[in-house]
């Protein structure tokens, strides 16, 4: 029972290559996962610790494809963030790099395959799944929230082949992985491929090294993806210099880009016969959302675009009406089949159903053009991205509130994320910890101190009051 | 200040560490020397030295050692 991908029907092309020269071909790639799913045998839970390796691409196809539920998590997460989601879901099973066994004494190894092991967890407890049930990721990965998306096998196809259908794949296609595949772009961009029977470029290797771009020139990748972040090292790199006669796109999400950097791109990839396609999604829209066509990208500079093949978008204006005049702001929704199923916070939530049927409030507000193309132009919710990761604000003023117990806001704006405390002696304690939690790069957090967070007579926080202490920080 | 102070200044900057973590320290051997840590590092030292460095060399600068090979060449002039 195949859920997704038919795997047989490209037998004998490539399906994995690593940089270390590993080829898995998609016949062996069927065989593999069915090899791996067997060993599990029925529908239950298993925790990924993903990177960017043929074995963790490997168990997601096989977990996927035979109806066995992954968590999606990075295999760098931080030890007590994972220790509490395992306490939280009692996942059946784990498939991990080899090299993290050992932090997991006392769980029996079931099977090994490319570096990678299926460890039996031992717990008792089991939650029930829901029928549909595909996939659950991450919503804010690198605070260990608990939070997860509800994601169905339908999800998964439609995503995928809408993806198929505006970027134009096929099997010439030769992606390199720059995006963790916990990462719901860099997990579409695997599903997208499965699906024609493309070829993954796969590594763990960076943009800022020269084993990638090694491998890249070798292997004559075809197309990458990056966070506005990874476009702003591109150019740092003078990327514009190097010679890539292969390379066909260049996909960019997780964020908005600067119009600067957004023109820089559309005009290279326009003068070099290539695509730039900016994109806009959510794991609660499975990835993709949004797109703009490559042949609009240097005449809609700024856009985030219009809604994939099968999905409508619309704004709900502050009068709960739909807009219908262009350039007026409202929040956007988005309604598709690719819209999830919703949250789970806790395992109970497992055996959920469907509570949004095909319809997506996402929190951003935006607007369109008198052409149609949409704009987004701020955000409800309080999270930012930081370098392309989401991070819930709410979230790490309670992972400082469990630690220190003190009073302490986090606000700011995207790869910039403000500490605000009264107390001057935590200013470089906290700091370390959201570090050290979070794992992203110092260069994001500061910590401002302040004599009184402000508040409202009814003791709510007055986030916007804050933003003073910050606008002038923003690059 | 020497160019080797210089030098050292711009990752105990960068990454905020001490001098005694430098020898021996390896891209992404610490959170901060990562991607983004990379590039900051990359423009502390164009700074400091006044110079332009080639892409081949940020992507083949890897290492504290390394990063000083890649400087002495006659294209960056750095003596240390």
């Amino acid at each position: 029972m195949n859920k997704i991908w038919n795997f047989q029907q490209y037998s004998g092309k490539s399906a994995l290559i690593d940089e270390y020269g590993n080829h898995v071909t998609y016949d062996v790639l069927d065989s593999e996962a069915n090899r791996l799913s067997c060993r599990i045998g029925h529908r239950c839970l298993v925790f990924a610790l993903c990177k960017n390796e043929i074995g963790s691409v490997l168990g997601y196809a096989a977990f996927i494809n035979s109806g066995i539920v992954p968590v999606m998590v990075s295999c760098h997460l931080e030890e007590v963030l994972l220790y509490n989601l395992l306490q939280t879901y009692l996942p059946e099973y784990l498939w991990l790099p080899k090299e993290n066994v050992e932090y997991f004494g006392g769980m029996s190894v079931e099977y090994e395959a490319y570096n990678y092991v299926l460890l039996r967890t031992g717990y008792k407890k089991k939650f029930p799944l829901f029928d549909e049930l595909g996939l659950l990721v991450t919503t804010s990965g690198s605070t260990g929230s608990p939070k997860l998306v509800r994601q169905s096998y339908i999800n998964v196809l439609d995503n995928a082949r809408s993806i198929v259908e505006y970027l134009k794949l096929d099997d010439t296609e030769r992606p390199i992985t720059t995006l963790p595949m916990n990462y719901v772009y860099g997990l579409s961009i695997i599903n997208s491929h499965f699906l024609v029977g493309a070829t993954l470029l796969i590594t763990d290797k960076g943009i800022m090294q020269k084993e990638f771009w090694q491998f890249f020139k070798e292997q004559e990748a075809t197309s990458f993806g990056g966070v506005p972040y990874t476009y702003e090292m591109l150019d740092k790199l003078r990327f514009f210099r190097m010679k890539l006669p292969y390379l066909r796109t260049m996909t960019q999400a997780g964020g908005k880009i600067t119009p600067e950097l957004h023109e820089k791109f559309a005009v290279y990839a326009e003068e070099q016969g290539k695509k730039f396609v900016v994109m806009y999604g959510a794991a609660e829209a499975t990835a993709r959302m949004g797109y703009l066509p490559p042949e609009k990208a240097v005449e809609k500079k700024g856009a985030m675009g219009i809604a994939i093949p099968g999905g409508v978008f619309h704004l709900i204006g502050a009068d709960g009406q739909n807009v219908t005049n262009p350039l007026t702001i409202g929040e956007l929704v988005y309604e598709g089949a690719n819209v999830t199923l919703g949250y789970a916070e806790k395992g109970e939530d497992l055996i959920l159903g469907d509570e949004r049927h095909g319809s997506l409030e996402t929190g951003d507000i935006a607007m369109f053009d008198k052409d149609g193309f949409y704009f987004i132009v701020g955000r409800k919710k309080r999270f930012l991205k930081i370098y392309g990761n989401r991070v819930n604000l709410d979230e790490i003023d309670q992972l400082i509130k469990g630690e220190f117990s003190i009073e302490v806001v986090s606000a700011g704006v995207d790869d910039h994320l403000n500490i605000f405390i009264r107390d001057e002696k935590y200013a470089e304690i906290v700091r370390d910890f959201v570090i050290a939690k979070t794992k992203l790069n110092p260069a994001a957090f500061k910590t401002i101190v302040i004599d009184e967070i402000p508040k409202n007579d009814s003791g709510k926080i007055l986030y916007a009051e804050l933003s003073k202490y910050y606008e002038k920080t923003k690059v | 200040m020497t160019n080797l102070e210089k030098y050292n200044q711009a990752f105990i900057d960068t990454f905020e560490i001490t001098e005694a973590q430098l020898v021996g320290l390896k891209y992404q051997d610490i959170t901060a020397w990562d991607s983004v840590g990379h590039m900051s590092l990359i423009a502390a030292l164009e700074e400091a030295f006044k110079i332009m460095m080639d892409t081949d060399d940020i992507i083949d600068f890897n290492s504290y050692e390394k990063g000083k090979e890649l400087l002495v060449k006659p294209e960056y002039g750095v003596k240390f």
